[in-house]
């Protein structure tokens, strides 16, 4: 088995009038471990699917061991040896690990002669770095055991040409050090080649030969990674910080609003702790929350909406101790703005007025429901916020994503606004939508209220915020006023090496 | 916490006025009639295939439930207990909760209403009966919020849970009638005591139909306000149409799903009360009759919506009513009657993927062409 090069000559993937891809040329060597570094839509993922052929390139071409190969779906990549090892697993946990090695393979006859199979793995697994127990069900290895196994399958399959993508994100650190030093020992050996996608530059420093770094689908730098510091790659993923003009800011700070104090509590996974002490937001400034998806920040969300319990600390607002209630929400005016508004703000299936009506329907404390005045208040608010619908009637789903962020934000953002908290606001919007949602922001925090604005888009960060915090692996690993904020150690800061 | 899509399809948006809004209703009329249309027809065949006559079969149904005066008392008294069982399906529903274990509330009610009415014997009604009609509810209460309770804290799938519960409750009911709380004297079917003349429920004055129809009716009208013209019920919709986002409002959603679910509970112990109370006189195997199941096509039929709920009880109640006759008449099996509801009951839940696919009830859709 030998390692197999690969080469991409000017790659570039439109959808629509958006270019994901521009004009991406990389060249990975036999045997080498290269490492694919960017921002979360930086063209990563784009990349990777054109050359696995999930994606047919709008124009490029592709070289597999010097020779010109045309990629047309998933199989032609495999059948040239190319594989790829996803970020959340794709084994079966009731089979065991020889059971999903089996399967995996195109060939299985309809009778499998389990007994010659096993003598075949049992002979496989000898000549790998590493084992795994062929009789044992996927669901009791833990999650470094199951990426292993994900790698064995690929190698089991013939492929010589490994496509990582973020494969440590499941993984602790121990384990990641340990499923990376592997794969960079079968590169040394010359038996596959590997492209991993990363956030992380202590990975790429410790692991890979060579970088390459895209920022807005355009190649922008790399090579190899002995000739770059960690600033040079910041500096790269970054790019040379064209940020825009800050929007114009008045008023003062006043009081702090919003405290945390030793709040610890479980991500996602279950795997790493949240823990964020001494957060402060004060009337009239807006503090942002940098830092690359998946390090904490949908957490802190769910923690604030009371979503997510905490194993400890103590969230205050306005000096007095706050637990997420409706009733505690209303007195302190706290607004939330979630991510995918739809999805996590609106019923998709009531009608814009109801939708609009969430969070004033009961505020006279009243038991019957005024239908009436839950109308013309979302008439109102409709003209106010130019939310283009049919009728106040329609059901928010049938409106565009910007249409039902100006609903949800003409329902949070009208009457007193003390204590504003929002995640990604403008995510997948267009730009006339996300400037002027922009400027109500901005309103809000002029107008004396505390805002907290956690965003994987670090421009936003830039023009919005008045202090910017950047959470890594859960943890709040730097802060400063955003004006004398250096873009260079926010992106040091993001990838996970302070 | 995640929802199944068929109960986000409960909490829809308010039709509106206007062209647009009577577009909107039609939709939530026309689609159940044209799904009972389908119900009849694939049972239509069915009939064909036995060599019996559907027009036969639809007639002598409109004589034995509507026809006649004596029909319509026979349909009316089958509907109480429909009704409540109905409410017990769609008080749940507006939370995206598909409870289908009704039948096990209407069950422990009742053996808990004829045991408080053997206690309370010799009583004076006044007393007696509101304390029956409460421990019933009680009891009901308890069942279908416990399917609630284990719902939001644990996860627990509350339609598998409600019907699995069912089960225990039939079980225990048969339990308790054949052992504890058998009255000796009750040989071939074994009951509790049966209860005191004067704590029988009668009819509705004029009517020949006992009280439990005209509870039913209020108890629809009640839930009817309670969900469309209060902030509870508009705090359960949100709940039930997105419970992240009723979260993030700082909405009780534990406190709605648990209440909803007790307060369908309590309806169907109160069913479970009145065919004890008013029909039975006294608590036995009849009481697992089944008007829990055929309380859940009404729910579906009705589109979860209370005031809808009568039409479409006093409808099912009317085939209920007419499988006596049927059997007799046509030499069919009196499950005939359960063959056509489960044509229904397919061709509804069939029905629920095509709401919003037709142009001509989805007003946005009518700009472009």
């Amino acid at each position: 088995m030998t390692a197999i090069g690969v080469e991409t000559l000017g790659m570039t993937m439109r959808f629509g009038a958006f270019t994901a891809l521009d004009n991406c040329s990389i060249k990975i060597a036999p045997g080498s471990f290269h490492a694919l570094l960017g921002e979360n839509g930086a063209g990563k993922s784009t990349l990777v699917k054109c050359m696995m052929g999930f994606y047919q390139a709008t124009a490029g071409q592709m070289l597999v061991d010097g020779r010109e190969a045309r990629i047309t779906d998933p199989k032609a990549a495999h059948a040239r040896g190319l594989g790829m090892v996803y970020q959340h697993f794709t084994l079966v946990p009731s089979l065991t690990v020889a059971e999903n090695l089996v399967i995996s393979r195109e060939d299985v006859p309809n009778v499998i002669d389990w007994r010659a199979e096993r003598l075949e793995l049992q002979a496989f697994m000898a000549g790998m770095p590493f084992q795994l127990p062929l009789d044992q069900p996927v669901r009791t290895l833990a999650a470094g055991e199951k990426q292993k196994l994900e790698i064995l399958k690929q190698l089991y399959l013939g492929r010589r040409f490994l496509i990582l993508d973020e494969p440590t994100s499941v993984l602790t650190p121990d384990e990641a050090d340990e499923v990376l030093s592997h794969m960079r020992r079968l590169c040394q050996e010359g038996a596959i080649s590997v492209l991993m996608i990363t956030h992380k530059f202590r990975e790429v420093t410790a692991y890979a030969d060579e970088v390459s770094v895209l920022r807005r689908g355009k190649l922008v730098g790399g090579g190899k990674v002995a000739d770059l510091s960690h600033d040079d790659m910041a500096a790269l993923m970054m790019g040379d910080a064209q940020l825009a003009r800050p929007a114009d800011r008045s008023g003062t700070r006043g009081a702090p609003v919003l405290e945390l104090d030793g709040i610890r509590a479980v991500d996602r996974t279950g795997l790493k702790d949240i823990e964020v002490d001494g957060l402060r937001v004060h009337a009239g400034e807006i503090v942002g929350v940098a830092g690359i998806s998946g390090n904490g920040q949908s957490e802190l969300m769910e923690i604030l909406t009371g979503q997510r319990p905490c194993q400890s600390g103590e969230i205050r607002v306005n000096g007095r101790a706050y637990t997420a209630s409706r009733t505690e929400a209303q007195s302190h005016n706290i607004r939330f703005l979630p991510e995918e508004p739809l999805f996590n703000a609106c019923a998709p299936r009531m009608s814009v007025s109801d939708n609009i009506g969430f969070r004033s329907f009961d505020t006279d404390g009243g038991f019957w429901l005024s239908r009436r005045k839950m109308r013309a208040r979302a008439e109102t608010l409709v003209r106010q916020f130019k939310v283009k619908t049919t009728t106040i009637d329609a059901p928010i789903s049938a409106l565009s994503g910007g249409n039902v962020q100006r609903a949800v934000l003409a329902r949070e953002l009208s009457g007193e606004v003390d204590l504003l908290i929002i995640s990604n606001p403008c995510f997948g919007l267009d730009f006339s939508a996300v400037s002027e949602i922009r400027a109500r922001i901005m309103t809000a925090r002029n107008e004396g209220a505390a805002v907290l604005i956690m965003s994987e888009d670090l421009d936003e960060i830039m023009e919005l915020t008045d202090r910017v915090l950047v959470m890594s692996e859960g943890r709040v690993t730097y802060e400063a006023t955003t004006a004398e904020a250096d873009i260079a150690s926010i992106g040091h800061h993001m990838g996970g090496h302070a | 916490m995640t929802l199944s899509s068929t109960a986000e399809r409960t909490t829809t948006a308010r039709p509106g006025l206007g062209l647009a809004g009577l577009a909107r209703r039609s939709e939530a009329v026309l689609l159940p009639i044209g799904a009972l249309l389908v119900g009849f027809a694939l049972f239509s065949l069915f009939l064909l295939v036995q060599g019996k006559s559907p027009t036969d079969f639809f007639a002598l149904v409109y004589r034995a439930g509507f026809g006649t005066a004596f029909s319509w008392e026979n349909t009316l008294s089958r509907t109480a207990p429909l009704l409540l069982a109905a409410l017990c399906v769609a008080l749940p529903a507006r939370l995206g909760l598909v409870v289908i274990g009704g039948e096990g509330a209407i069950v422990l009610g009742g053996v808990g209403a004829g045991y408080a009415g053997v206690l309370l014997s010799g009583t004076s009604a006044f007393i007696a009966l509101p304390i029956m009609l409460l421990i019933a509810m009680g009891i009901g209460a308890l069942w279908i919020g416990a399917v609630g309770a284990l719902r939001h804290y644990r996860g627990v799938n509350e339609t598998i849970a409600s019907l699995l519960m069912a089960y225990i409750a039939i079980a225990l009911m048969n339990h308790l009638v054949e052992g504890p709380l058998r009255d000796p004297a009750s040989l071939n079917k074994p009951s509790t005591a049966p209860l005191d003349e004067a704590l029988r429920v009668g009819n509705v004055p004029g009517w020949d139909v006992h009280w439990g129809l005209a509870f039913g009716v209020i108890a629809c009208l009640l839930m009817w306000v309670l969900i469309e013209k209060t902030t509870w019920g508009f705090a359960a919709q949100i709940a039930g149409g997105n419970a992240r986002a009723a979260q993030v409002q700082g909405l009780p959603v534990g406190k709605l799903i648990i209440g909803f679910a007790a307060l369908g509970g309590a309806l169907a112990g109160l069913a479970g009360f009145f065919e004890v109370a008013a029909v039975h006189g006294s608590a036995n195997g009849s009481l697992a009759s089944g008007y829990g199941y055929t309380g859940i096509l009404i729910a579906f039929l009705a589109r979860h919506n209370p005031l809808a709920i009568i039409p479409v009880a006093v409808l099912l109640a009317g085939f209920e009513a007419s499988s006596g006759l049927v059997q007799r008449r046509m030499d069919l099996p009196d499950a005939t009657v359960l063959v056509l509801q489960g044509f229904v009951f397919v061709a509804i839940l069939m029905s629920e993927t095509l709401y919003g696919r037709f142009k001509i009830f989805t007003p946005e859709r009518w700009r472009s062409a």
